[in-house]
């Protein structure tokens, strides 16, 4: 076996400490066959094809509807009508090509672990929250929270988001074409924003880590987001994220700014003395 | 002479146990085990993963781009986010010293690992399966 302490990575947030306390060390079988797929995923194929009248479904029904599909091995699912109700297509962890022809209310597509989604309309708040793999798009303008504590996956808006875009996220892409709103990426702790429009203010507010792009203004930096300096690898990156994203053809990349977390709020041993002053 | 040298020592002490007691207190480490922000290079990609990405309908790594190797006591290990715990490479796999090659390696072997069926949430999956 290589020796892994003189060649891993050196880049920032890489640690030798060892990690005690909540721990635990799961043996891996590399002899495991090959395998894309959950246990207990539908084997659904994306060129089977329905549609389906969310009309006078409720929220419950229609996601109950999609599992049966799902079951019945559709792997491409067009809502029509789904007149901005709340929590719609949540919870799918399978692979699907989900289509929404309208707009989503809270909560839409929330916990989704794979599917390829695309919504024609505008969604709520808390749109994809959770989400752990997959793609989402959305082709006009999305709610406050955009995102929220999202672990994994591309999730794309067209137009412009609310406030608290990225808040808590813990890995995956989010990318808009438009605006962001205040606090965009408040604690996030790693993934990438891209931001092709102005962001609002305290931007990174309080970001333990994750890298932020922002190809317009900056109202202001939240406490902890520092500028930092775009390599050509992020160039590189941005480019290839921007074409599955289908926005930013044509794009300036040498005006945005890369923004990435000052580590400050790392050290806690200086920090909670006077955070307890403050308390008491 | 003498005296300097004692000072540097008390120092070096003193931030030691500093850290020590933080750890403790909380229970756990403050960081991670690898970069977080290192982008994944695609001519690296595998071509089992190559496949994984066709048949799930993606344009890219997707999720596995926030997947690299790390370590646990000692040995390369990578984190399966779904069990919450590491999953500790077996020694007979040699590695390469690129940590872009070695990322490449922990998210097949992820993908090998979360989709077995012996996964640790498999038997959850049966006992807790609402739908």
């Amino acid at each position: 076996m290589a020796n892994l302490k003189n060649s891993k990575s050196q880049s920032m947030g890489l640690h030798k400490e060892v990690l005690t306390g909540r721990t635990q060390q799961v043996f891996f079988n590399p002899e495991e066959a090959e395998n894309f797929f959950y246990y207990g995923a539908y084997d659904v194929d994306f060129n089977k094809r329905t549609e389906i009248d969310a009309k006078d479904l409720t929220a419950k029904k229609l996601n109950d509807k999609l599992h049966s599909l799902m079951k019945e091995g559709y792997g491409s699912v067009v809502v029509k009508n789904p007149q901005g109700k709340h929590s719609l297509g949540v919870g799918i962890l399978n692979k699907l090509n989900l289509i929404f022809e309208g707009s989503l209310g809270y909560f839409g597509v929330g916990s989704i672990d794979g599917p390829v989604v695309r919504i024609t309309g505008r969604v709520g708040w808390s749109c994809a929250e959770n989400m752990m793999a997959g793609k989402v798009v959305i082709e006009k303008n999305a709610g406050s929270c955009f995102g929220a504590a999202i672990r994994g996956g591309d999730l794309i808006c067209k137009g412009s988001v609310g406030a608290r875009t990225g808040i808590d996220m813990k890995g995956g892409t989010i990318i808009v074409g438009g605006d962001a709103g205040a606090f965009t990426g408040f604690m996030m702790q790693r993934g990438r924003i891209i931001i092709l429009g102005d962001a609002g203010i305290n931007l990174g507010d309080s970001m333990y880590d994750g890298t932020i792009f922002i190809g317009g203004k900056i109202k202001s930096f939240g406490s902890d987001a520092i500028k930092s300096k775009i390599t050509s690898d992020d160039i590189s990156w941005l480019k290839r994220k921007l074409k599955v994203a289908e926005i930013g053809a044509g794009f300036d990349f040498s005006k945005m700014t890369k923004v990435v977390a000052g580590k400050k709020l790392w050290n806690y041993d200086a920090l909670e003395p006077s955070e307890k002053k403050g308390a008491i | 002479m003498a005296k300097k040298k004692n000072k540097k020592i008390k120092k070096i002490s003193k931030s030691k146990e500093k850290v020590s007691a933080r750890e403790k207190m909380i229970g756990q480490h403050i960081g991670y085990r690898y970069d977080v922000n290192l982008l994944p290079d695609y001519k690296k990609v595998t071509p089992f993963l190559k496949k994984y990405i066709e048949q799930m309908g993606w344009d890219d790594l997707n999720w596995l781009e926030d997947v690299h190797m790390g370590y646990e006591e000692g040995r390369p290990a990578v984190f399966c986010r779904n069990a919450n715990g590491w999953v500790t490479i077996p020694k007979k796999i040699k590695l390469p010293d690129s940590q872009q090659d070695r990322d490449m390696i922990a998210r097949e072997l992820l993908i090998k690992f979360q989709m077995s069926p012996n996964h640790p949430l498999v038997d959850l999956k049966k006992a807790y399966k609402k739908f």
